[in-house]
């Protein structure tokens, strides 16, 4: 599917949005509805950068660490992929207190959702260095590189592109994720419209105005990495349709 | 002290479980020898050159290059299995051209030539360049050195494989069935490259072929391979014109009918 599908939804999405705005029944809660949803912007973006920090670090170490620090890994990435989110944050942010470690809510938010991705994210980062073809490790030890080299240089680049789609749907359970960080009081966009709902049963104008904004900030996501995904195959894929 | 054999190969022995690739294998070649290995499949010819590439690992015995050890290392006066650096050292001396090409398909013919050189060699840009620039116009593709292999034709991939391999300055190449995988009007500008290789360069050459008429033309010496043993050795017209061996005569007769 080509990516004009998607900019024209985003078109649609926005247009819109500003339709409605022009309607004071929901333009009253668009200034409320955006503060949070910068929040929730905030928390994705900082949350996918750890994601990818941690996803990276833990697939590497555990294809090819030392075994306590292969098991290390493994021990993260099981517990984060198997307890649910929300738990986690609660964890964090309830828990931990009660050990003396008291962490600023922004910050357990950023944590939780960016380790609980990252566990994910391994699996994808390693599924993909593995994808690369054998013979170019045996090119590489031919060409008597050292393990680094040929990570950095041969087999990361081409598994770079493998794992582009799937880190942008993990970054997208990311972005709706952010929602939970409400139950641990913070701000953001679910958070706004609750509050704003229990305050003035407006529910239609309010979770429309949402569902909106978490569907354009996707769509902007989806495209966005449509456009890394095409720039990255770039050279593999040259003259091949030739 | 007489000349070293660039490549010995002491009872060195592969098995996978209960199967055994090769059964103590010894072979020595000479500095600036050209050896073509040839046999059915499953004789265990690609897996000699594979061990002395270090893709596999190997059973038994020892493997030496230049009168070192390359499996192996000296410690307290004894070998042991080597490790990873000292594996690095020995293999620099050694590169090779595989069948599959395995070129790397996010960089165009230059920078698969200049890679190695730069990162594991340590060269300069404008000097591994210019290196590479001279064996892209010794293989005969100065003009393509800017494309990606997926532009370029299997004949071509091959020759920017051997360019690549040769950017490291090996003293030994490894031919892996480098021609297998073209088209059967390809094969003739890939064997005219190493030909020429052969002649420019005072390299010891180690080629696994199915292409009996370059072997028996371009190399000092065949090695007939069956069921991980060398079956028949010798300088190519005694090895074709007369093999001694009844499993040589086979297989001789087999591919030459074929042919």
């Amino acid at each position: 599917m080509g990516i004009g599908t998607l900019v024209a939804m985003l078109a649609a999405a926005l247009a819109v949005i500003g339709v409605l705005a022009t309607q004071q029944a929901y333009s009253l809660f668009l200034p409320g509805l955006l503060q949070g949803a910068v929040l929730t912007i905030e928390i994705a973006i900082l949350g996918s950068l750890l994601a990818i920090v941690m996803g990276v670090l833990a697939a590497l170490v555990r294809l090819y660490g030392p075994a306590p620090l292969r098991w290390l890994a493994t021990v993260y990435v099981e517990i984060f992929r198997g307890t649910s989110a929300l738990v986690q944050l609660f964890w964090l942010f309830f828990v931990l207190p009660q050990f003396g470690v008291t962490l600023d809510a922004f910050l357990v938010a950023v944590v939780a959702l960016g380790l609980n991705v990252g566990a994910y994210g391994s699996e994808v980062v390693r599924g993909a260095i593995l994808s690369v073809a054998r013979g170019q490790w045996e090119a590489c030890t031919a060409l008597n590189m050292s393990r680094a080299q040929m990570l950095r240089r041969v087999i990361l680049p081409q598994a770079f592109v493998a794992m582009i789609p799937p880190w942008g749907n993990l970054f997208i359970e990311l972005l709706k994720s952010t929602s939970l960080v409400s139950l641990i009081t913070l701000s953001d966009l679910a958070f706004k419209a609750q509050q704003m709902n229990q305050n003035t049963f407006k529910t239609i104008p309010i979770f429309t105005l949402v569902l909106l904004m978490y569907l354009v900030m996707s769509l902007v996501l989806t495209i966005g990495m449509r456009l890394l995904e095409r720039r990255a195959s770039a050279g593999l894929a040259r003259g091949k349709a030739a | 002290m007489t000349e070293q054999p660039m490549v010995r190969f002491e009872n060195v022995s592969k098995r996978y479980g209960t199967l055994t690739v090769l059964d103590e294998l010894n072979l020595e070649i000479a500095r600036g020898e050209k050896v073509s290995v040839i046999g059915p499949s499953g004789s265990g010819k690609t897996t000699v050159l594979r061990m002395l590439m270090t893709l596999e690992t190997i059973n038994d015995g020892v493997i030496w290059v230049e009168g070192e050890p390359l499996t192996h290392m000296k410690k307290n006066g004894k070998l042991v299995p080597a490790d990873l650096a000292h594996i690095r050292r020995i293999r620099a001396k050694i590169g090779m051209v595989f069948q599959s090409f395995n070129l790397f398909p996010h960089m165009t013919a230059m920078a698969n030539c200049i890679e190695a050189p730069m990162t594991v060699l340590g060269m300069k840009r404008a000097e591994a360049e210019a290196r590479a620039a001279e064996l892209l116009d010794l293989v005969g593709l100065s003009q393509k050195k800017d494309h990606y292999p997926s532009q370029l034709s299997g004949g071509q991939q091959q020759r920017v494989a051997i360019a690549r391999a040769l950017a490291m300055r090996p003293k030994i190449m490894l031919f892996d069935e480098v021609t297998s995988a073209l088209d059967p009007e390809l094969v003739g500008e890939v064997l005219q490259v190493i030909r020429q290789i052969g002649r420019e360069h005072d390299l010891t050459m180690l080629m696994v072929t199915h292409q009996m008429g370059f072997a028996k033309e371009f190399s000092d010496r065949v090695c007939f391979f069956y069921q991980g043993k060398i079956c028949e050795q010798g300088p190519p017209g005694e090895l074709f014109g007369a093999p001694k061996n009844e499993r040589t005569r086979q297989f001789l007769h087999a591919v030459l009918e074929a042919g």
